[in-house]
């Protein structure tokens, strides 16, 4: 174990400037995110989804991630809330505060979920309480790195994705067309998110006929 | 930086969302709590990937895939979602219970089902 | 052919002929009458043979074993001597003349070829039980000859009382079965033998180590087949059954088995004295009981039967005195008259369209219509009655000489009660069978009224003027067969003694005049009565014959029988206030006709709780045992019903608990690896 063996001199209570920074961004992003799955007004829950996801984007950054919290703040905050949005607006979800948004069955979820982190976290800490994270050398995530990887050796992953984004949206077109008199949909996005958005944004305009 | 710290709260973040998922009402708010259990384990990839120095980024290049996955599948999600709206009038999970074995034939929760010709046809 | 060859061959050639008959009879209905009648017809050829061949001499004692049983061999044996011999001729003669009357009498019935074959099997049965040298060999004719009697006693299941006959009969001879089987495995066990002369020996050498116990186990099984006090009740009763089967089985043959085991195995019930004496209790009281019961019955085949019970009790007392030859000379002489009496019965029945007294009573002319039946029946019943020189006299006068014999002490090891209550007794039934034979003469013969043959037409107006159907050709024949023996065996008396035990069977000047003269007071007292009633008979008309003149023998008593309780409102008696019997016996008749109760006493003893038991059994059944089945099925079902209850159809909820299942296992499965739980 010569990567725990690394972690022996640093203590949790001494964390290093980027450990204090992940703390505070992971309280910040964790708290959005249970206002989420809380609030009972639906659209704020939208928006504190945005501050969770940027959060997590935070993250990645701290982490040396940088592409990917660049695409997750693309993708993610961009295109995918504003998808939910516009879901949200499409079934005529109220404005204001409803009572009855969360199901009969919230105590046992909450049980559920305890017993989980619970589990999970007493699990996770024991395994990796000694492992320390070396930022030193090559930045890992850079975009020059992640992009020769990625045509380098994921390529043939890429392009079978590639293949099941556009099978996602085909499925999208047939499930929003409506008893076939829709007309055909915009043509394809290239790009994934908006790929994936054609399908939602068919439905406004055959609602609004 | 302490590995216990990124998966920590990917756990906390996974947590959340699973209570989101077994307790909202919504199946907008539902879609949403996935994505939070999405973005857990993205996190979790990413920092193992960063402690292991992956020579080949399995870690974020399979961060990445999970991105495009999520927006594939919350296209088709809200997709499904706005059918079942169309056709119900309602996008409340907990009243989709079609599947319930009645014994009496009765409706479980009272409510007047929708015709089922619009379900034919759409 | 040697003469165990020709032995071998009687018993298998009618169960070959049964085998093909049951095999062949539904598709070839022209091979049925001569598959019943020819293999049983070669048989009683082979039987003659067989005695011819045997004659007086040693016994003929032959063995094979065919693979090793345990213990105690047992072995395929033959034992022939003088009284396998002749019995076994009167065994094929026999079931010859029934196989052949049968073809007449039932010749449109469609179970015929069934039947045929029944009775080929009943006669292999019985011939091998008076062949065979082993008692494990006798015990399967044995239990043969039984199931024949079942399925022959129930050929006319469609009426009520022929299947409870069925039944009855089955039911009490398998009661006396039981302690039979128990009584041959205490002997084998005793003598380590079931070979019948290893027995006899080791009985005369040795002695047993418990011989009264063994002789009343085998004495239970011989009053069951044999039909003796008290478990004669199934015989009347089984006279549901078509009469050549009453003739054969209940008459002449399988009842006479029990009284050949005794005698064959008379050595052991002889060592106990106690045996003897119950012997000769149980023959006394069957005699006189049927004797008076006998005079009481209204069907005409019910007092045949209560007199077959009681001239078994004769037999059964020779034996009880110690005198088997005597007994069997009785058996021989009374298989012949009797076969010929219920054949004449089934004659008479037929054409008179009904089996009861009481209706011949009011028919005139019936022994004109039927003279060959009037004849050889007025000789069978005067040989049952013992009237010089017929065979009945003869036989039933060495039976009264053997008794005689022992009451005055010079029968060796036969104790003198014994001897003193078969011959009073003896005496007793004498007076008794001569009244019901003298009352079923008069009433069936010289009934006075309407015209026989013109009353079944007077009442089935409809069929006036058609001539009555005629008897067939073989019936008549067969009794003319069987009347030669009937007067003419008696005469074999000074023969026979060197074919048995050599004591000899010539009757005794004391008994013969009390015999007889007791015999003839007894039929001119019926006769004096008969003259007293028979002048009620014409001012009371009772019954009504129902019966089809055209019909065919078989079908004609059939409706006889099931019409009998209907019309006289009993099986057994009518109430016909001219009847001889009601007078003679007085406050007696009332309980005679039912034979004294005794069925109600078993109903009481046996039926009554046997019926509690199965109502217990009922209960326990339908309300203890099928209550855990309904909870079986209950339980699971409630289970189920709480089970739905989570299928709310809610996803939320599966996943929910799909989770916590998911969770739990995790957490279980990381104790278990971290070692910290288990």
């Amino acid at each position: 174990m010569t990567l725990a063996a690394t972690a022996a001199g640093h203590g949790f209570l001494s964390p290093t400037g980027v450990e204090i920074a992940f703390l505070l961004v992971g309280i910040g992003t964790l708290g959005a995110a249970v206002i989420t799955v809380t609030t009972r007004q639906l659209v704020h829950a939208a928006l504190w989804l945005v501050v969770a996801l940027g959060g997590v984007a935070v993250e990645y950054l701290l982490l040396t991630a940088e592409f990917i919290a660049w695409v997750q703040v693309l993708i993610y905050v961009g295109s995918v809330v504003v998808l939910l949005l516009f879901g949200l607006m499409l079934t005529k979800a109220p404005i204001g505060r409803s009572p009855d948004a969360d199901s009969g069955n919230r105590w046992a979820a909450l049980v559920v979920a305890l017993a989980a982190a619970g589990a999970l976290v007493w699990v996770v800490v024991d395994a990796f309480r000694a492992t320390w994270i070396s930022f030193d050398g090559p930045v890992q995530g850079s975009a020059e790195a992640s992009g020769r990887s990625l045509f380098q050796y994921w390529v043939l992953p890429f392009e079978a994705l590639s293949v099941l984004l556009l099978a996602a949206l085909v499925g999208a077109i047939v499930l929003s067309r409506r008893g076939g008199e829709g007309r055909a949909p915009a043509a394809a996005l290239p790009d994934a998110a908006a790929r994936a958005s054609a399908a939602p944004a068919t439905a406004p305009r055959e609602e609004q006929r | 930086m302490h590995l216990a710290y990124p998966a920590v709260l990917a756990v906390l973040l996974f947590c959340t969302g699973l209570y989101g998922v077994l307790a909202r009402r919504n199946a907008i708010l539902v879609l949403m709590s996935v994505e939070l259990m999405l973005n857990a384990v993205n996190l979790n990839l990413v920092a193992f990937d960063v402690w292991l120095r992956d020579t080949l980024h399995s870690g974020q290049a399979l961060t990445l895939f999970t991105i495009a996955i999520a927006a594939a599948e919350i296209g088709i999600g809200l997709a499904i979602v706005l059918l079942v709206y169309r056709n119900r009038g309602s996008s409340d999970i907990d009243r989709l219970r079609d599947l319930a074995e009645r014994p009496d034939g009765a409706d479980a929760d009272g409510t007047p089902q929708p015709d089922t010709q619009a379900e034919a046809t759409a | 052919m040697t003469l165990t060859t020709t032995a071998v061959l009687v018993p298998l050639l009618p169960f070959l002929g049964a085998v093909a008959g049951l095999l062949l009879g539904r598709r070839t209905p022209g091979f049925v009458r001569p598959l019943a009648v020819l293999p049983t017809l070669a048989a009683a050829g082979l039987t003659v043979a067989v005695a011819v061949g045997q004659g007086g001499g040693p016994a003929t004692d032959v063995a094979t074993r065919l693979t090793p049983t345990g213990s105690i061999p047992i072995d395929l044996a033959l034992h022939i001597d003088g009284f396998a011999a002749l019995i076994a001729v009167l065994v094929g003669v026999v079931a010859t003349c029934v196989q052949i009357y049968s073809t007449g009498y039932l010749r449109d019935d469609p179970r015929y070829p069934s039947y045929a074959a029944l009775v080929s099997l009943f006669t292999a049965a019985m011939l091998l039980v008076v062949y065979t040298g082993d008692l494990m060999v006798l015990l399967v004719g044995w239990e043969v000859m039984g199931i024949c009697s079942y399925f022959l006693v129930g050929h006319y299941w469609e009426t009520e009382t022929a299947r409870a006959a069925s039944l009855k009969a089955f039911l009490v001879t398998k009661l006396g079965d039981v302690p039979f089987l128990f009584g041959i495995f205490a002997l084998a066990a005793d003598t380590g033998t079931f070979r019948i002369t290893g027995i006899l020996g080791s009985v005369v050498n040795r002695g047993l180590d418990h011989p009264t116990l063994i002789a009343l186990l085998l004495l239970a099984g011989v009053a069951g087949k044999s039909a003796q006090f008290p478990l004669h009740t199934w015989l009347p009763d089984a006279m549901a059954g078509p009469t050549p089967v009453s003739a054969l089985i209940h008459a002449a043959t399988m009842v006479a088995a029990g009284i050949y085991v005794v005698a064959r195995l008379l050595p052991v019930f002889a060592a106990s004295a106690a045996a003897l004496v119950v012997m000769a209790v149980i023959a006394a009281i069957t005699m006189v009981g049927s004797g008076l019961a006998a005079l009481a019955q209204d069907d005409i085949k019910r007092v045949l039967a209560y007199s077959t019970v009681g001239q078994l009790g004769y037999m059964l007392g020779a034996l009880a005195v110690g005198d088997r030859g005597a007994a069997v000379f009785h058996l021989l002489a009374h298989g012949a008259f009797k076969a010929l009496l219920f054949l004449g019965a089934g004659v008479i029945i037929h054409a008179a369209g009904t089996n009861s007294l009481a209706a011949m009573s009011r028919m005139s002319g019936l022994s004109r219509r039927i003279p060959d039946a009037y004849w050889t029946v007025t000789v069978a019943l005067l040989a049952l009655a013992a009237i010089p020189p017929f065979a009945g006299f003869f036989s039933k006068e060495a039976v009264l000489g053997a008794a005689e014999h022992a009451a005055t002490g010079a029968a060796h090891g036969i104790p003198g009660a014994a001897g003193w209550t078969v011959l009073v007794s003896g005496l007793l039934t004498a007076l008794l069978t001569a009244a019901y034979a003298a009352r079923l003469w008069l009433l069936a013969f010289k009934g006075r009224g309407v015209e026989a043959p013109d009353l079944p037409q007077a009442l089935n107006s409809v069929r006036a003027g058609e001539t009555p159907s005629p008897q067939p050709v073989v019936m008549n024949a067969v009794l003319w067969v069987l009347f030669v023996p009937t007067v003419a065996l008696g005469l074999s008396a000074p023969l026979l003694p060197e074919w048995f035990d050599g004591r000899s069977l010539a009757p005794t000047l004391t008994t013969s005049v009390v015999g007889t003269g007791i015999a003839v007071v007894g039929g001119l007292v019926t006769y004096a009565t008969w003259r007293h009633t028979t002048a009620l008979a014409a001012r009371t008309p009772i019954g009504a014959v129902v019966v089809d003149p055209d019909a065919a023998p078989g079908l004609a008593e059939e409706t006889a029988i099931a019409t009998h309780a209907p019309v006289y409102g009993d099986n057994a008696g009518a109430a016909d206030p001219a009847d001889p019997g009601r007078l003679l016996l007085g406050p007696l008749h009332r309980h005679a006709a039912v034979g004294f109760h005794l069925d109600a006493v078993y109903s009481a003893l046996f039926v009554r709780p046997v019926r509690a038991a199965a109502t217990l059994v009922r209960f326990l059944d339908r309300e203890v045992v099928d209550t855990y089945v309904r909870g079986a099925g209950t339980a699971p079902r409630w289970l189920g019903a709480a089970v739905r209850r989570a299928q709310t159809g809610n996803v939320q909820t599966y996943l929910g608990a799909l989770l916590a299942g998911s969770l739990v296992l995790a957490i279980a499965a990381v104790l278990v690896a971290t070692g910290t739980g288990a």
